[in-house]
């Protein structure tokens, strides 16, 4: 019997292979995001050391203890301040929030919205898999109108939120959206939202086929991920009033904003420098501002 | 301001609580503090904001007190010293990372200007009624350190003190102020930077691979590593091991949840910080500690001068709590009296550790006001009649 030659997981290095097997299920969309996470990583990030993940509570939430950088699984809904106050106190980290739905835009939302508003320099990275799924499969506030869940067994009877809008609206700038099946441009967004200066944002639609799928009839994993081939409709630079998500209705996907605006850390070093006039705070500033190291994408 | 001192403030002033407060951080070496307005607390950020760019720290002001006491935590691992300050209402929303910072072991400072409760309760009025909150208020067993200065100048002192505690255990540190403290002026000397302790972070000293953020030796404190160093650590609020990875077991919750509560517990004597005033000959202990100290004062000394042999015992540590020290007071005294403005919170550790070796009173007040001194001096009375 002849043997393969064996050859690397190209994203191994980046994970912390003493603590697999992970906890995520068959057909579950989150490994897909770490892998096209790690690739974008690859290409874009050159000081790992400088790369920081926090997580919040959740499924998604696990991420951060699977990738080997410096990690932090916070408290649940808390990743966005516990990542601002990090970046604050060194701004020559690079700070990535990698968390879930519910964590980041129910429980952590009054975070999200301030953490976009100030322009906080991380970049958030949100799997969508339109359910609580730690727990059961409750609905949250992405889980589309009319989609069943264990606290909503009859049918959701709330909007959901349009996460691009959201985002956009309260100061995001850049913000794209992709499904689990979308893996190249999904490792393209994030590697162009970590290279931005200020609150980045990407929405990545993933199968839960354990609970969201299952219970609203909607097939494997796999099947799921045909399902998103055929309804994602790409629109690069659509208003994001048009990024709303119904059940089992087409999902638009794309790059929506990419625009630059002062960072905090940006303003808050403008302000300082324009009001104190100090030679103390110009040292400190320079010590503090050295340009993160990163890289443009290839290809 | 000088700058050639690290922006340290030395010499004599005239200032509040809060302002002293926030004096005693910056001499601490606190660079990063988040907070969010609140009643009677506002004015140590408000000096913070001011005064923090021309220290080099950073003071942001979050948008609630949930986010105020995790960004603090997110600073500490990039290597800064924070606090937060909130009361009552806003120290309520903290409590889930006030354990955070216990499991996780960030060193950090959590200031409580108490105001009366529950609720929107007092919001301008002074209360004692938050001390069983800073020992229990987080879910889970755990131990924090909390301090309670009596006046503006021990609230720089102390929260120097609060800090290097802080780094010592790696635990959080409850700084227990109360609205009169906060607000009284008085003079506060603040020394020279060179007679000024500060205890700085215990880093690892291992090569990124080696390092374990959790592996702790003979004094339970492991040593820190900041994010950043190339140790590529994980830190999580789940039980863990000594990597820092999640174990969810019964046999790694008893290792960790032990260890977190021993090293404190372990260290009783020498956490333990109080004021002993004519003991020598004592009858009758007042134990008291923040603002009701100073208003018991007058009350034995009125007693002392009719011939009541009353003692005074100041606790400036309150958690951990003596145990042994008021366990072997009570057997050679005929009562203690604990005036606190609460319901009777504190009494409650003094009346367990004296297990009836002498009798207990309570002197309670709902809050809103300081005890008169007439009511405290009427239960000394009581207590040797």
């Amino acid at each position: 019997m002849s043997t393969m030659p064996a050859v690397e997981n190209p994203v191994e290095r980046f994970l912390r292979t003493d603590r697999m097997p992970h906890i995520w299920c068959p057909g579950c969309g989150i490994g897909t995001t770490v892998s096209c996470f790690a690739r974008a990583v690859e290409e874009c990030v050159s000081d790992l050391d400088e790369l920081i993940i926090v997580s919040g509570i959740g499924c998604t939430g696990r991420v951060a203890g699977y990738l080997e950088f410096d990690s932090f699984h916070t408290t649940h809904g808390r990743a966005i301040p516990f990542a601002t106050g990090l970046k604050l106190a060194n701004p020559q980290l690079k700070v990535v929030v990698y968390s879930g739905d519910g964590d980041l835009i129910a429980i952590g939302g009054n975070h999200f919205i301030h953490a976009a508003r100030r322009n906080a320099d991380i970049t958030v990275i949100c799997v969508n898999n339109f359910n609580y799924a730690m727990t059961g499969g409750q609905i949250g506030p992405t889980t589309p109108l009319d989609a069943v869940g264990t606290t909503s067994p009859y049918g959701v009877c709330e909007r959901p939120f349009n996460l691009p809008f959201l985002a956009e609206s309260c100061g995001a700038v850049y913000v794209a959206r992709w499904t689990a099946y979308h893996v190249r441009q999904m490792t393209r967004a994030m590697c162009e939202a970590m290279n931005k200066r200020g609150f980045s944002f990407v929405e990545v639609i993933t199968p839960c086929p354990t609970l969201y799928e299952r219970r609203n009839r909607l097939g494997s994993g796999l099947d799921r991920m045909q399902w998103f081939k055929e309804n994602s409709v790409i629109k690069n630079g659509v208003d994001t009033r048009e990024c709303d998500i119904a059940f089992q209705q087409k999902i638009v996907c794309g790059k929506f904003v990419d625009v630059d605006r002062p960072s905090l850390l940006e303003m808050v070093e403008a302000k300082m420098a324009s009001v104190l006039h100090r030679r103390r705070w110009e040292r400190m500033s320079r010590e503090q501002q050295k340009p993160i190291a990163m890289r443009p994408m290839k290809g | 301001m000088s700058g050639e001192n690290d922006g340290i403030l030395t010499g004599a002033h005239f200032l509040d609580g809060d302002h002293a407060c926030a004096e005693g951080a910056i001499a601490a070496g606190c660079n990063f503090v988040a907070g969010y307005p609140i009643t009677p607390s506002t004015e140590v950020v408000e000096r913070l904001a001011w005064r923090f760019p021309s220290t080099g720290g950073t003071f942001i002001q979050m948008e609630d007190e949930i986010a105020s006491s995790i960004a603090i935590q997110g600073a500490v691992w990039a290597g800064a010293k924070a606090m937060t300050v909130s009361s009552g209402p806003g120290i309520s929303l903290m409590m889930e990372h006030i354990g955070l910072a216990a499991m996780a072991e960030v060193p950090c400072v959590f200031v409580n200007v108490q105001r009366g409760g529950p609720s929107t309760g007092l919001p301008t009025l002074p209360a004692q009624a938050d001390m069983m909150q800073a020992r229990w208020g987080s879910h889970g067993d755990y131990e924090v350190i909390a301090l309670v200065p009596n006046s503006p100048q021990e609230c720089f002192d102390l929260i120097i003190h609060a800090f290097n505690l802080s780094e010592q255990y790696r635990v959080p540190v409850l700084f227990m102020m109360d609205e009169v403290i906060g607000h009284m002026t008085e003079k506060v000397v603040v020394p020279p930077r060179d007679q000024i302790k500060v205890t700085p972070r215990r880093y690892t000293k291992l090569p990124p691979g080696e390092y374990e953020p959790y592996r702790a030796g003979d004094d339970l404190v492991p040593d820190f590593a900041k994010a950043g160093d190339g140790h590529r650590f994980h830190i999580t609020g789940l039980t863990h091991n000594e990597r820092g990875y999640p174990v969810m077991n019964a046999e790694c919750q008893e290792q960790l949840v032990c260890r977190l509560v021993d090293k404190i517990r372990n260290n009783v004597e020498q956490i333990s910080f109080f004021h002993e005033d004519d003991l020598a000959d004592a009858d009758v202990v007042v134990v008291t500690y923040g603002i009701s100290s100073r208003v018991s004062m007058r009350a034995i000394r009125e007693a002392r001068k009719k011939g009541i042999k009353v003692g005074h015992l100041r606790l400036v540590v309150v958690w951990p709590f003596p145990e042994e020290y008021i366990r072997r007071l009570a057997k050679r005294i005929e009562a203690f009296v604990v005036p606190e403005i609460n319901l009777g919170q504190v009494v409650l550790e003094v009346e367990r550790c004296t297990a009836g070796a002498c009798d207990v009173i309570s002197i309670q007040h709902a809050g809103g006001a300081v005890h008169r001194p007439q009511t405290i001096y009427d239960a000394i009375v009581e207590a040797v009649r």
